[in-house]
This record gives structure tokens, sequence and C-alpha cells, in this order.
């Protein structure tokens, strides 16, 4: 699993995932993500699903588990790239209740 | 009616052998005619009943996880089985979205996964005895659009 940041505008991270995301890589996403938010004081995240080949319900726990955080300080999250496998297991745990999916970044610009 | 292969694969219960374990499972299943779409539901709930065994299973410690599978020509049955502490209450564990660690950013969605994405899910479980999830994937020939 590779973990890829970059800041998008003044207030929204981009998280660009590439591989894999079960357990054992939510751990390093987890770590990254919540080290760069806490350096750079930012409260919004795009997650960039793009080159995602799997996931399991592990990273449905990651997600929940960063809007915790987040939505203490009025933070939002969005999804950016889901493919329609990973879409399904997001529809199933709620997921969509707490997080935006957009269709492309210029939209999550606009609407997170 | 007698198998037409089966295999059997002991490892640690280390979290590095989540992908491992999915991708050996995978890869036997592969000799049936799957889809890509059957292939990655399989990947999905491996990947789900072991990462239970892990977190939940053996918590802190360390131990053996055993995948058997066999494969018919229409089905592919895999067992995963642990040793550990096992599960007090299998219907609640088995009910989307309970977790016994929300603390650990478990989303509690794991027996919902292997229920929803496999055609039959069994488990067996007693406290201080250990865990079998039995699961099989019935396979669609000649329904075989997706590549």
């Amino acid at each position: 699993m590779d973990v890829n940041i970059e800041i998008l505008n003044r207030d929204i991270i981009k998280v660009n995932l590439k591989g894999e995301i079960d357990h054992h890589a939510t751990l390093v996403i987890k770590e990254d993500v919540d080290n760069y938010i806490e350096k750079h004081k930012l409260i919004k995240i795009l997650f960039n699903f793009k080159d995602v080949t799997f996931m399991d319900s592990s990273g449905v726990g990651m997600i929940i588990g960063r809007y915790r955080k987040l939505q203490k300080i009025g933070g939002r999250i969005g999804v950016v790239n889901i493919t329609p496998k990973i879409k399904r297991i997001f529809q199933m745990s709620g997921l969509f209740t707490l997080v935006s999916c957009f269709n492309n970044e210029r939209e999550a610009i606009d609407k997170l | 009616m007698t198998a037409l292969n089966e295999m059997q694969l002991d490892f640690v219960s280390k979290s590095e052998n989540e992908s491992f374990a999915r991708v050996v499972v995978a890869a036997f299943a592969s000799q049936l005619d799957l889809t890509l779409d059957e292939l990655a539901d399989i990947k999905t709930a491996v990947s789900e009943a072991v990462t239970n065994s892990i977190i939940h299973g053996y918590e802190d410690t360390s131990g053996i996880i055993r995948i058997s599978s066999k494969l018919y020509e229409d089905r592919i049955v895999i067992t995963v089985q642990d040793w550990g502490k096992g599960i007090e209450d299998i219907e609640k564990a088995r009910q989307p979205l309970w977790t016994s660690k929300p603390e650990q950013e478990r989303s509690g969605m794991g027996f919902t996964i292997m229920e929803d994405f496999m055609d039959e899910l069994r488990v067996e479980s007693a406290p201080g005895e250990g865990t079998i999830v039995t699961m099989v994937k019935n396979i669609n020939k000649g329904m075989d659009t997706a590549r």
C-alpha cells in the first residue's frame, strides 16, 4: 500500500491510495493521515481510490475513525474514484451518511 | 460429489499474511472458470475471515490460522479456522455494524460482507476453543459475461 498526501487547496488534503486496503494496510494509512492532519492543521480529507485494487471492511473502519476525529473540530471527509465493489461495501456499512462521494476532484473541491 | 481439487494452508496470525492468504485462495480458485467479479468476492470474504482470526481470535497473541478449500464443478468451499479465544455470542457477532473492538476502528461489517459476497456462511465457535468459518460460493457457469 502506497499513501501519497497532497494539499489540494487551503483546507483540503487529498490522500492518494495505491494498492490493496486491508487491516494491515490501514495501520499505515491511519498513521500517515493523522500525522499530516496534525502537522498542517487541516480538517477536510478527500480519499482518492483511483489506484485501489482491493478493499475489505478494514477500509470502512479506517474512514469512520478519521471521520470521528475530524467531526469534533468541524471537519469533513469525501471519497472519489471508487469502484462498484468498494461502493457496495460503503453502502452496506452506511458510510455515505457520514462521508460524501464525489464524481471527480473538481466537484469535491467545490462541495466538500 | 467428489472434489476436483483440495488444498490446505497453515500460517501465523500476522497482519502481513492477510494479503498472502487471499492471494493463495484466489490462485487456487482460478482453476475453476470464475468471473473476475466472483474472484473479487472470494478474496474479500477470505480477507474478512482471516482478519477476524488475527484481531479477535488471537488478539495480541500469535497462533496458527488454517485455510482449507475444496473445488467442485459448481462451487468452491473455503474454511478458515483458528484456535483462538472463540466467539461468545455468534448471533450478536454476525449482526451488521456490531463490533467488540470499536476503539480499534473496526467497522463490524466482517460477517455481513462474508454473508453477502458468498452464497453460504456457517460459523462454529466456542469460548476458549476457537472458530471455524465455512463459506461456499456457487459458480454460475455459462453466465460468464464479465470478461
